[in-house]
């Protein structure tokens, strides 16, 4: 029985992707573990392996498509030895079954944004006994009759209901639902502007109107339906009149781009923002960084930006109520500092994520963020690496700038800012202007859980572990 | 000056139902007709033959009346009032049509037609009985000349009016034959072995390809030929007739097969080997129209590629189906008027019908055509045996198959053989256009008893979930 390769969900928050490139073409013999196709993420092009054997039957989504939405069949698999003149009558239970139950995964499945059962897909346990094994669209050998119920009705795509409903016929919504074809974005041509099979088939595989609504954050996808754009984003029309197309060059929107527009505008219109701005003495942390790099065994080169993570790391432990998030279930304090930095990489921005940094010695958070950064400008980090983060830093002071205030990357609660360390003439304790090595930071917080009386301590307790570097030591 | 917005050349099925379409879109409309309104299939073909072929299925009974628990001594039947009641139905129907016409406010014009160059369509010259011609003007033409028996002349395929007939001669018997060879076992050829082997003729039928009904199912061929055999009717398939010879109320004919030859002596033949359009006569040439194998080519709106020149039907080539006529006459007609409502003729939609004893019918495709496809399939079949109704109909023999493709649930084809199927039939039509599911299909509530019940179980066994086997 051909077994229908899906688009995998490779971070809990994809809800699409592009396929990027094939490694395989049909005919190709393949085995468990090879890898097939490469697809862009969110973030990052992930590698896709496969998780069963046999030939490359069919190549149903073309490198390149865009927005292939998780689950939609992008390939079918002839098991060894499959005679596809032998798909037949089924003569009893037991040819019909298996398949059918097959199928009806493979729909159940389609339309349905990430979920958290899909991790049960990794299972190489193949007969649960739901029927919800989510985007496994091939084993059940099993006759369950709880599996079999459920794969009864096959999956649909929605057509909403009332007088937003959308007029398809059956088969127009079950093509539908396999190629993940949002139906909302189709002109019917049958009757009445019914959507038909035609319709459907003319309509490009993960062919939508726009992206879904921005999820919260969460991984529990929101509603979609409906041609909302990105969320929050209003799409802007290129009018010639104000642009001539002569005059510019398009540049299609890739996976980053779309993310990270999508979650900055996000955020930066759901969450309300507040700055704290704070000047800091650098002389102490630049001579502590001299001498621990004179000192340091070779291949070891702490950075400011090392210090100032470990030392945002510790002020969170110093303001617990600093490193929150704010959830539609509450105030979510974390007992960890994971700490996103911000990287700036071709294409757009990605934040890695320096796990219990408060725990971590320098050379440990320098080696690290070495390792990050270089994948992550390759594009190679795995979502794990670049989401969990309980506080970002992004530091432009290598660029001059003085101060900014950086869009919070939510649910973190609080972003840093730092801007350029430069010579200032400062009032010393007796009065006296001297120069000295100042930065300034702004700390931007969501004022849903941070007060300014708790952004202002958190900024002392940084400013203290910046300016006296031994007592991160302590 | 147009003298109408639409002349309809033929007054068959694809003709008269264009022209009454015409007339509800507002269209004055006339249409031109050579011998007789309804054309072929009122007269002598469609309507007609089933005339004869209740004649044989009630004779079919009483022959077998004991099965019911009836007596009839001795049943028999008198040909000429068989043949009389088949032509006072085509008549009445006929009728009824001129009374549709009139009622339409549509202008017959009795004559032989031909086109000449015109602008903006060709202009329409009409002979009549009399052999005066009159021109007239229209702003569009259609073409429904329908089509005839082919003939081979050069094997002696031709049809005489006498031994070797064609449909027309094999409608109107004066006695039924001893012996009858049927060439050709498309549905033309299997409804009359199937008459005239009710009447107790002894019946042969040849066909050139592998198999009887060549457009239906495989299996579905190769059940009915076991019930017509069963029933007495000879075939020879992969095989053909060579010549034709006619002797003094005779008809020798020399049959040869995989390399053999062998002789059959009958008393009559039926040509079925097909159909050629009336293409001919109608000054096609000059306007440039495209025929090809004596049928003129045409697009999904029945357009010849000649300005206001349209062309539906037989005349258009196969399936030679008067429900694709008309089909199409609506279509190209709504498609002249430019209305919101036209909707280009889907041809795997057209459900196909033999009216013999066992009926078959049929829509989409076959399983070998499906499979070709590479679609994965999943294939139900629902024996007669297994439906209430059936047996009680004392029917019990037939079978129902339903083709599905395995991922999307569609409808890829139906087949049947068996009692009734051709009444059955268009419910899997309805689920082909409306684009219904397998599981559309299986939520659907089916009445008990009735036939109908099998093409729901035919549905359920083709995901493994029939009920009542």
């Amino acid at each position: 029985m051909a077994i229908n390769i899906t688009m995998p969900a490779l971070s809990p928050t994809m809800e699409e992707g592009t396929l990027a490139r094939w490694l395989v073409k049909p005919g190709d013999t393949i085995s468990s573990g090879d890898v097939i196709a490469e697809i862009e993420t969110d973030k990052a092009t992930m590698e896709v392996e496969a998780v069963d054997e046999g030939t490359i039957a069919q190549i149903l989504v073309d490198a390149g498509t865009e927005g292939v939405k998780v689950n939609a069949v992008i390939a079918v698999l002839a098991e060894e030895g499959e005679d596809p003149d032998s798909v037949e009558a089924p003569k009893g239970e037991a040819a019909a079954k298996p398949e059918k139950a097959d199928k009806a995964d493979a729909e159940k499945e389609k339309p349905e944004p990430a979920k958290a059962e899909k991790t049960k897909e990794s299972d190489p346990e193949k007969t649960t006994e739901k029927g919800e094994t989510a985007q496994k669209p091939r084993e059940a050998e099993g006759k369950d009759v709880s599996k079999e119920l459920a794969g009864t009705p096959m999956k649909l795509a929605d057509v909403g209901s009332g007088k937003d409903r959308i007029k398809a016929s059956p088969l127009a919504r079950r093509i539908a639902a396999l190629r993940g074809i949002d139906l909302s974005s189709l002109k019917g041509s049958g009757p009445r502007g019914r959507i038909v099979k035609a319709d459907v088939e003319n309509a490009k595989p993960g062919e939508k109107s726009a992206p879904k609504q921005a999820e919260s954050g969460a991984p529990a996808a929101a509603p979609q339906a409906g041609p909302a754009p990105d969320g929050l984003i209003l799409p802007q029309v290129l009018d010639d009149r104000v642009y001539d197309p002569e005059s510019y060059e398009l540049k299609p929107l890739d996976g980053m781009r779309k993310t990270v527009a999508k979650r900055l505008t996000q955020s930066f219109m759901q969450v309300p923002h507040f700055p704290l701005t704070i000047d800091i003495k650098l002389d102490k942390l630049l001579a502590s960084r001299a001498d621990i790099n004179e000192a340091a065994p070779e291949g070891v080169k702490i950075s400011v930006n090392d210090m100032l993570i470990k030392a945002s790391a510790l002020a969170l432990m110093s303001e617990p109520d600093c490193n929150a998030s704010y959830t539609d279930k509450g105030t979510a304090y974390h007992k960890s500092a994971h700490i996103s930095v911000a990287v700036a990489i071709d294409g757009g921005l990605i934040t890695p994520v320096i796990r219990d940094a408060q725990t971590k010695g320098l050379a440990t958070i320098s080696r690290e963020m070495k390792d990050l950064a270089t994948r992550a400008r390759e594009r190679k980090l795995k979502p794990q690496e670049y989401s969990g983060g309980t506080f970002s830093i992004s530091n432009l002071g290598m660029f001059g700038i003085k101060t900014f205030g950086s869009i919070i990357n939510q649910p973190e609660g609080m972003i840093l800012s730092v801007g350029a360390g430069e010579k200032r003439p400062v009032v010393n304790d007796k009065d006296e202007i001297v120069p000295a090595t100042v930065m300034s930071v702004t700390l931007s917080c969501d004022h849903r859980v941070i007060g300014g009386a708790e952004g202002a301590k958190w900024l002392a307790a940084f400013k203290r572990y910046v300016e006296h570097p031994q007592s991160m030591l302590l | 000056m147009a003298d109408y917005d639409l002349i309809v050349i033929g007054s068959g099925p694809g003709g008269y139902v264009a022209a009454i379409r015409a007339s509800q879109l507002g269209m004055k409309t006339a249409i031109v007709e050579r011998e007789s309104l309804g054309g072929i299939c009122l007269n002598w073909g469609c309507i007609p033959t089933k005339a004869l072929l209740r004649s044989a299925e009630v004779l079919h009974y009483a022959n077998n009346a004991k099965d019911f628990g009836l007596k009839i001594d001795k049943a028999d039947f008198d040909l000429e009032a068989v043949v009389k009641r088949s032509r006072g139905v085509a008549k009445q129907l006929s009728s009824g049509v001129s009374h549709l016409m009139k009622k339409n406010k549509i202008e017959v014009i009795m004559g032989e037609a031909s086109l000449k160059k015109g602008k903006p369509a060709p202009t329409v010259a009409v002979k009549d009985k009399d052999g005066k011609t009159s021109e007239y003007k229209a702003k569009n033409v259609i073409l429904a000349t329908g089509a005839r028996a082919r003939a081979i002349p050069q094997a002696g395929l031709e049809p005489d009016g006498d031994l070797i007939w064609t449909y027309r001669e094999a409608m109107v018997p004066k006695e039924t034959p001893k012996k009858l060879l049927v060439i050709g076992s498309g549905a033309i050829g299997i409804e009359f072995a199937s008459f005239y082997n009710e009447l107790g003729s002894d019946v042969t039928v040849v066909e050139a390809l592998d198999r009887i009904l060549p457009v239906e199912d495989e299996e579905i061929s190769a059940f009915a030929r076991k019930s017509f055999e069963k029933q007495g009717i000879k075939f020879h398939t992969g095989a053909q007739v060579k010549s034709l010879k006619k002797g003094k109320g005779k008809v020798t004919a020399d049959v040869s097969a995989g390399g053999k030859s062998e002789t059959i002596e009958v008393d009559k033949v039926i040509l079925a080997i097909g159909i050629v359009g009336n293409v001919e006569g109608l000054g096609l040439e000059e306007l440039g129209v495209n025929v090809e194998k004596t049928h003129v080519v045409v697009d999904g709106f029945g357009r010849t590629g000649v300005e206001g020149l349209y062309a539906i039907g037989d005349l258009t080539g196969p399936p030679w189906l008067a429900h694709k006529a008309s089909h199409e006459g609506v279509v190209c007609v709504e498609g002249i008027a430019g209305g919101k409502e036209a909707h280009e003729f889907d041809p795997w939609n057209v459900p196909g019908c033999t009216y013999s004893h066992p009926q078959i019918a049929s829509v989409g495709l076959t399983e070998a055509k499906a499979k070709e496809t590479g679609r994965k399939l999943k294939v139900g079949k629902f024996p007669f045996i297994g439906n209430g109704k059936a047996i009680a109909l004392g029917a019990a023999e037939g079978m129902v198959k339903t083709i599905f493709d395995a991922e999307t649930g569609e409808l890829l084809g139906a087949h049947m053989v068996g009692a009734e199927v051709t009444e059955l039939i268009q419910g899997y039509v309805i689920a082909r256009e409306g684009e219904l599911t397998e599981e559309t299909l299986m939520h659907t509530v089916f009445p008990h008893p009735t036939l109908s019940e099998m093409m729901h179980e035919s549905v359920l066994a083709s995901q493994g979930r029939v009920l009542h086997m």
